[in-house]
């Protein structure tokens, strides 16, 4: 649907975009993730044609976009965005989402069916008559949404549709996003910064950071398989690196890092450099006192808690095992096994919950 | 005491019997300030609305050069139009001099600056992302622009506004280029100088009851117009939205 080549773009001589390259295909929910200020509105504004590449192209729909403002307008009108924060005109909400069919020339009485179709859409049939700017955000994202989707557009593109929204908003939203994509077979192209987003709505996930795309893939390659540290520890992922695998039989591996061996299953052959990644909900602690820690986990480490830092209802616990690992467990048992800063404990991790990369040192960390 | 009293006495019988002197003096005022408010408006507006949407060279320049005119005394824009329509001026054909037609022309170069100042902030005031979003929406350049000035009614209104209350309580214009010529280019200000010159304090009070009563009509009117456009109240709002 959407094919972009080289796509470069730079601001006052900063480079904000370097050299993108992805087909995102129609139909499918394609989400771009990574930290704020690396480059993923600018991204979507490209794609939007608001902006102009420094270079590279954008083909949409097997047409070159590098064309007369005219022509891009025909092609813009194919699109709908919703922006990050969402900006109503001082009109009634019927009047916001009226505003592309007006502007496409659409006659009235057609305006006049499909507006109150693109509210029920959004759940919001009885507000066509408020005043836009009294609504609450939840609300005016919704609005927005109607706004864009009344067009009937091929792609539908989202830039953080929830990032200042309370969770309830947040859920609304997200399933007006999967219905929408199931329903009309809208491509939809979004960003966030929330990884657990990405991973609940989206068929494929771009990784960005400083500019570049530094991963493509499905939610659980990017999860479970990054492509190197940096997408790791941005997707909360523990790297472990500078390991030498020691020995492999069939894919059952011993990795040696420092003075401790892992078990892992990788494809690297012996005497090969690795890093290991861990997700910190797959880490399990005991305390080192009770015995009966002896499970069929094959990778035991003892050492210390370092910090605590409570998240949700969970807590993240870093132990220092001489290495670093991070474990997310549930502040209740965090509470009865009497955890703190310093007790010892045993962190266990199982074989299969390691994803071993070639060490970036060693051979190439990209795919 | 005495003055102001029998003053205002003599005000409200003015007004209450409708004075033909009273009623000429403030309906020449009218026309006067009200043609000139339209003119400039139609004038400032489009003007002020090419000079927020494009870039050009020396815009900052240009800017300051219409804020610093906000300010210019009515007796130098007097001054600058008595030579330009006097008989030996380059428009001294036209014989605006001592008309009301001069007078207009007067109050229009008067008022265009702070109504062009105002309204190309009130273009300004209109969010960022309301622009992008009307170009999201499939929008031409045109009916982006057509929006935005929708979007800033409100506060272009109260740019028309201002200029009105500007042109119709200036007097340096009015008595340099009307000359103040009873029954021909005498309004409200005017008068009132020459009243109070001459002691009839209230006549001058009346004129000056008068003079705040058209302010507030029009006002009043002008604000119906643009709250019809929009279906709700610019009393509850407060008036200059966006």
């Amino acid at each position: 649907m959407i094919r972009i080549e080289h796509l470069s773009k730079e601001f006052n001589g900063t480079k904000i975009l370097t050299d993108i390259d992805l087909d995102i295909k129609e139909g499918e929910i394609f989400t771009f993730i990574g930290p704020s200020g690396s480059g993923k509105t600018t991204l979507l504004l490209l794609i939007d044609l608001l902006d102009r590449p420094s270079s590279g192209r954008i083909i949409f729909d097997g047409q070159d976009t590098a064309v007369s403002e005219a022509k891009q307008l025909s092609i813009r009108r194919r699109m709908g965005m919703v922006f990050q924060k969402p900006a109503v005109l001082n009109a009634t909400v019927a009047e916001n989402v009226a505003f592309g069919l007006k502007f496409r020339h659409i006659p009235r009485e057609e305006i006049g069916t499909r507006v109150p179709e693109a509210l029920e859409l959004v759940g919001l049939p009885d507000l066509s008559g408020r005043r836009a700017p009294t609504l609450s955000g939840g609300e005016m994202q919704r609005v927005a949404i109607a706004r864009a989707m009344v067009t009937e557009p091929d792609v539908l593109l989202l830039d953080e549709p929830t990032a200042n929204l309370d969770p309830v908003s947040s859920d609304l939203i997200e399933d007006l996003i999967l219905r929408i994509n199931k329903k009309f077979g809208t491509t939809i192209i979004m960003s966030t910064h929330d990884m657990i987003q990405g991973q609940r709505l989206a068929d494929r996930i771009g990784v960005i950071m400083t500019g570049r795309l530094v991963q493509a893939g499905s939610s659980s390659e990017i999860f479970y398989q990054p492509a190197g540290g940096e997408i790791a520890r941005f997707v909360g992922i523990d790297a472990i690196t500078g390991g030498t695998v020691t020995e492999n039989r069939d894919g059952h591996a011993l990795i040696r890092i420092g003075g401790t061996c892992f078990e892992a299953l990788t494809i690297l052959k012996a005497g090969q450099r690795a890093a290991l990644f861990i997700r910190p909900e797959e880490v399990s602690l005991t305390p080192s006192e009770s015995s009966s820690g002896k499970s069929s986990v094959r990778n035991q480490f003892t050492g210390r808690i370092k910090k605590m830092v409570p998240s949700g209802p969970f807590v993240r616990v870093t132990v220092d095992c001489g290495f670093i690992l991070t474990s997310l467990i549930t502040r209740r048992s965090c509470t009865e096994l009497g955890f703190m800063v310093g007790t010892p404990v045993i962190a266990g991790v199982k074989a299969t919950a390691i994803h071993v990369l070639p060490d970036r040192d060693g051979t190439a960390g990209g795919q | 005491m005495n003055d102001i009293t029998e003053g205002i006495n003599q005000a409200v019988n003015l007004i209450v019997t409708l004075n033909p002197d009273v009623m000429q003096i403030a309906g020449l005022s009218l026309y006067i300030s009200l043609s000139a408010t339209i003119i400039a408006a139609l004038i400032a507006i489009p003007v002020a609305g090419f000079i927020h949407f494009h870039d050009f060279f020396g815009k900052r320049a240009l800017l300051i050069l219409i804020q610093t005119l906000y300010s210019v005394p009515t007796v130098v824009v007097g001054l600058v139009i008595y030579l330009m329509i006097s008989k030996a001026g380059p428009l001294g054909f036209l014989g605006l001099l001592f008309s009301p037609g001069g007078m207009i022309l007067g109050q229009t170069v008067l008022i265009i600056p702070i109504m062009m100042g105002l309204v190309i902030s009130a273009l300004g005031g209109v969010d960022r992302g309301i622009s992008d979003t009307l170009v999201a929406l499939g929008a031409t350049g045109f009916q982006k622009i057509i929006e935005i000035i929708k979007e800033a009614r409100y506060a272009i209104l109260s740019a028309v506004v201002l200029g009105f209350g500007r042109a119709i309580a200036e007097v340096g214009v009015a008595m340099m280029i009307g000359g103040n010529i009873r029954d021909q280019t005498r309004v409200l200000t005017t008068a009132i100088t020459l009243e109070t010159g001459m002691g009839n304090f209230g006549f001058s009070i009346a004129l000056g009851i008068i003079l705040l009563t058209v302010a507030l009509i029009v006002v009043v009117i002008l604000n119906l117009i643009t709250s019809g456009l929009s279906h709700d109240s610019p009393w509850i709002r407060g008036g200059s939205q966006g």
